[in-house]
C-alpha cells in the first residue's frame, strides 16, 4: 500500500535537516536500512490504528516543548550496590559514571561499538527492532534506530555480581534525546538492568535484548515524575529456551508516555513477565502501555500485569496483545489491565487482544475501571484511618499485584514507598 | 457516655424514614443491649452513630461524652472513643490484617496527640489479644477478612475493639454466625474489656449472647424507634414470646 500524501510529507518534512550520525560500515549499513524503512513507512499518526488513543503529536513533531525533570527528579535506589552509567541529556557521562569493569558483562559505547568495523552488537542492533516491525508498524523505533546518538551496548557472558544500572539525567530542560541499547545475554547468563529517570524533554529510547537459552535478564524501570516530558520507549526482546525476561516500569506523571514491550518467545519453556505502573493527575497526563507478546515455542508463561491511578482529566491506555502462533502448545498467558480512576473525569482505555493459533492453551485476559470500595473506605475509617490515608492504603493495595512482579524485594519497597508519598501529595 | 436524643434519620437517596425518634442514654461502664425485629433500624442506628454515607440526620442529636457525634467524620468519632462491630466486616483485599490494625491504632492516637506505638510493642500486643481470642498468626498475616470464614470475621472484629480500646464500643450482632465455643470466647473476650469508663451496646437477636454478656439494660426497637426498655429479664421475654406482645402492648 502506498503511503499516504499527507504522511509521506510530514515525514519528509520532519526529517530535515536531520542526518545519519558518522559510524563505521555496519553501522552506516543499519542506520541507511532504518532510513530508508522509515520513509517507507512514515512517521505515526493520530489516525493509524495502532495510536487511535495516543496522539503521537509531541512525540513526532519538529518541536520540543521543555520539561522540568531537571527538578523534579531525585535520586533512586541509592541503597543498592551497582555499577551506574549515567547519561546527561542523552550524552553518556564516563566521568560521572562508575567504572564500567565488572565481572561477567562487557560494556561498550554504542558509538565507540559502531565506530569499529566488526562488532557483536551488529547482529542486534536493529534487528530486534526490524523483527518487531511486523505484524504492527512501530516507526518511532525505526526513526531511533536511524538516528541514535548514543547508549550502551552490554555483552553478558556470566553471572554479574551487581545490577547495572543506566541513570540518566538532564541539564538542560529542552533536550531531544534518541539513546538505543542492546543487551546480549549468552546462555545461562543473569543480568539486573536498571533504568532510570527522565533522558531528555522528549526522549526516544530503544532497549534491544536477546536473552539465551537459560538466561534470565530483569529490568526494573523507574521513569522519573517530571510533568512535561514527551517519551516513547521500545523494548525488543527475544527469549530462548528457559529464559527468562521480567520487565517491569514505574511512571508517576508525564505529559505524554507511550511504552511498547514487544517479546518474541522462540525457545520452549520460556517466561516472560511485563508490568507496570503509572500514576497521573491532570489533564496533562496521558500514559500508554503497548505490549505485544508472541509465542512461537512450547510451554511458554507469559504474564502481561498493569495497573493505573488516575485523577482530574488523565489519560491511561493500554493495548495487549497475546500472539499464540501454530504450534505454541501448552502456552500460559495472563494479561490484566486495571486501572483505578479516583475521580469521574479521568479516563481509561483498553484493548486487550488474544490471538492463538494452538488448541492446547490457557490464555485469559482481563481489563477493569474502578472506583475506590467505598465500603472498604468506611470500614478503614470507622478504625479510625483518616480518609487520605486509607484512600492511599487502598490504592496501594489495588497496585499491590503489579509490584509483585518485581523479584528483588527491596526495590519493589523502594519504588512502594515513591508511590506512598505521590499519593499522599496528590490526595 | 452516649446519649441520643430523638434521632430521625432518613436515607439520602429515596424519601424513606428508618429512625423515627429514637432517644437512649448509656452511663459510663454500662452494657445496653437492643432487640428488635428485623429492619426496625438497629444497624441504621450503629452506622449513622459511627458516621456512615447515604444517611440524613433530619432532627435530634447524638453524642459522646457531651460531644457532638454527628458533627465529624468517622475517623474522628473513632479518636473520639466510638468502635463499631460490624454486623458484616468488610473484606479488604491487599491490605495485610497486622498492617491495617497498627495503621488504626496509630493514626488514633497520632489524632489524640499521643505517640505512636513501637513496632515491637504492637506486635507483642497484638500476638497476646489474638492468642486470647484463638487467631492465628496466619490470620494476622492475611488481607483483612479475606477468606476469614464468618466465625473469624467476628473474633477479628474483637481483636481490633481489643488494639483500639475505645469507650463506646457497638456490637452489631457479632453473635450471629459464632459456634457456641467461639461464641462463648467472643464474650469473654468482650467481658474482659469491661470497665468503669467503658460501656457497651449490644445489638442482638438471641438471650444466648447476654447470658455470657450480662447488660444492665434492654431496648427493644421497633420501626425506627425504642418502644420499651427494662432490665435483663426483657430479654428473656423476647426469647420466649417473640415481639407480638409487645408490639401489641405499646400499639
Ligand atoms: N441504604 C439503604 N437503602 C435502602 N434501604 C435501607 C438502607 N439502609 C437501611 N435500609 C432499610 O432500613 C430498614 C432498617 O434496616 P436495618 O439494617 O437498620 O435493620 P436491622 O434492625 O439492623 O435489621 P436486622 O435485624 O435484619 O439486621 C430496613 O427496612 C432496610 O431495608
Ligand atoms: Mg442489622
Amino acid at each position: 500500500m502506498a503511503l499516504p500524501q499527507i504522511k509521506a510529507d510530514a515525514t519528509k518534512d520532519r526529517l530535515i535537516g536531520m542526518a545519519i550520525p558518522a559510524c563505521g560500515a555496519w553501522a552506516t549499513t543499519a542506520r541507511q536500512d532504518a532510513l530508508n524503512r522509515l520513509i517507507a513507512m512514515g512517521l505515526p499518526h493520530k489516525r493509524d490504528e495502532y495510536w487511535r488513543y495516543t496522539d503521537p503529536a509531541l512525540l513526532v513533531g519538529t518541536e520540543v516543548s521543555p520539561s522540568d525533570a531537571l527538578r523534579t527528579d531525585t535520586p533512586i535506589f541509592m541503597d543498592k550496590d551497582k555499577v551506574r552509567l549515567i547519561f546527561v541529556d542523552g550524552v553518556f557521562d564516563a566521568d560521572a559514571s562508575d567504572d564500567p569493569t565488572l565481572e561477567g558483562v562487557e560494556i561498550t559505547r554504542l558509538v565507540d561499538a559502531q565506530a569499529a568495523d566488526v562488532h557483536w552488537a551488529q547482529g542486534l542492533y536493529g534487528q530486534l527492532e526490524t523483527a518487531g516491525q511486523n505484524p504492527v508498524d512501530r516507526p518511532l523505533a525505526i526513526m531511533n534506530t536511524a538516528f541514535a546518538t548514543d547508549g550502551v551496548c552490554i555483552h553478558v557472558t556470566g553471572k554479574p555480581s551487581k545490577p547495572l544500572h543506566i541513570s540518566y539525567r538532564q541539564s538542560s530542560d529542552a533536550s531531544d534525546v534518541v539513546l538505543h541499547h542492546v543487551v546480549k545475554l549468552d546462555a545461562g547468563t543473569e543480568l539486573t538492568l536498571l533504568e532510570t529517570g527522565t533522558p531528555g524533554a522528549r526522549s526516544n529510547v530503544v532497549l534491544e535484548a536477546d536473552v539465551a537459552d537459560n538466561a534470565t535478564l530483569h529490568h526494573v524501570r523507574p521513569q522519573g515524575r517530571a510533568h512535561n516530558r514527551a517519551v516513547a520507549t521500545h523494548l525488543f526482546a527475544r527469549v530462548g529456551t528457559e529464559a527468562t525476561l521480567k520487565s517491569f516500569t514505574l511512571a508517576m506523571n508525564g505529559k505524554m508516555t507511550r511504552n511498547e514491550f514487544v517479546a518474541d518467545i522462540i525457545g520452549d519453556d520460556a517466561v516472560v513477565h511485563v508490568g507496570g505502573v503509572c500514576v497521573g493527575d491532570g489533564k496533562d497526563f496521558h500514559h500508554d502501555d503497548t505490549v505485544f507478546i508472541t509465542h512461537d515455542a512450547l510451554n511458554g508463561e507469559s504474564r502481561q500485569v498493569f495497573k493505573k491511578v488516575l485523577r482530574n482529566a488523565a489519560t491511561g491506555v493500554f493495548q495487549g496483545k497475546i500472539l499464540v502462533k501454530a504450534g505454541a502448545q501448552k502456552t500460559d498467558g495472563y494479561q490484566i489491565s486495571q486501572s483505578l480512576l479516583l475521580d469521574e473525569d479521568a479516563q481509561f482505555l483498553a484493548k486487550p487482544e488474544l490471538e492463538i493459533y494452538a488448541d492446547d492453551v490457557a490464555c485469559s485476559h482481563g481489563s477493569t475501571t474502578g472506583a475506590i470500595d467505598e465500603t472498604a473506605l468506611f470500614y478503614l475509617r470507622s478504625r479510625g484511618v483518616p480518609e487520605q490515608q486509607a484512600t492511599t492504603l487502598l490504592t496501594l493495595a489495588f497496585l499491590a499485584e503489579a509490584l509483585d512482579e518485581i523479584a528483588d524485594e527491596a526495590l519493589a519497597e523502594e519504588l512502594r514507598d515513591r508511590l506512598e508519598g505521590w499519593l499522599a501529595r496528590h490526595g | 457516655m452516649l446519649e441520643i436524643k430523638n434521632l430521625h434519620v432518613q436515607l439520602e437517596e429515596e424519601d424513606k424514614q428508618i429512625l423515627k425518634g429514637v432517644d437512649l442514654k448509656i452511663g459510663a461502664g454500662e452494657v445496653h443491649a437492643i432487640m428488635g425485629p428485623n429492619g426496625s433500624g438497629k444497624s441504621t442506628l450503629s452506622y449513622v452513630l459511627s458516621g456512615k454515607d447515604g444517611y440524613e440526620v433530619t432532627d435530634g442529636s447524638a453524642t459522646l461524652e457531651d460531644v457532638d457525634l454527628l458533627d465529624m467524620d468517622p475517623e474522628e468519632r473513632a479518636a473520639a472513643g466510638l468502635f463499631l462491630a460490624f454486623q458484616y466486616p468488610v473484606e479488604i483485599p491487599g491490605v495485610g490484617n497486622m498492617t491495617f490494625l497498627r495503621t488504626a491504632v496509630n493514626a488514633q492516637r497520632k489524632s489524640r496527640g499521643e505517640e505512636e506505638m513501637s513496632a515491637g510493642d504492637f506486635l507483642k500486643e497484638v500476638r497476646a489479644r489474638a492468642k486470647e481470642l484463638k487467631i492465628d498468626a496466619d490470620m494476622l498475616k492475611r488481607p483483612v477478612n479475606v477468606g476469614f470464614s464468618g466465625g473469624e470475621k467476628k473474633r477479628n472484629e474483637i481483636l481490633q475493639m481489643a488494639m483500639l480500646a475505645p469507650k463506646m464500643c457497638v456490637l452489631d450482632e457479632t453473635d450471629s454466625g459464632l459456634d457456641v465455643d467461639a461464641m462463648k470466647l467472643v464474650s469473654e473476650g468482650v467481658n474482659a474489656l469491661r470497665s468503669e469508663g467503658r460501656s457497651f451496646l449490644v445489638i442482638t437477636h438471641y438471650q444466648r449472647l447476654l447470658d455470657h454478656i450480662k447488660p444492665d439494660v434492654v431496648h427493644i426497637m421497633a420501626n425506627g424507634r425504642i418502644i420499651k426498655t427494662g432490665g435483663p429479664e426483657l430479654a428473656l421475654e423476647v426469647e420466649n414470646n417473640g415481639y407480638a406482645d409487645i408490639l401489641a402492648e405499646v400499639s
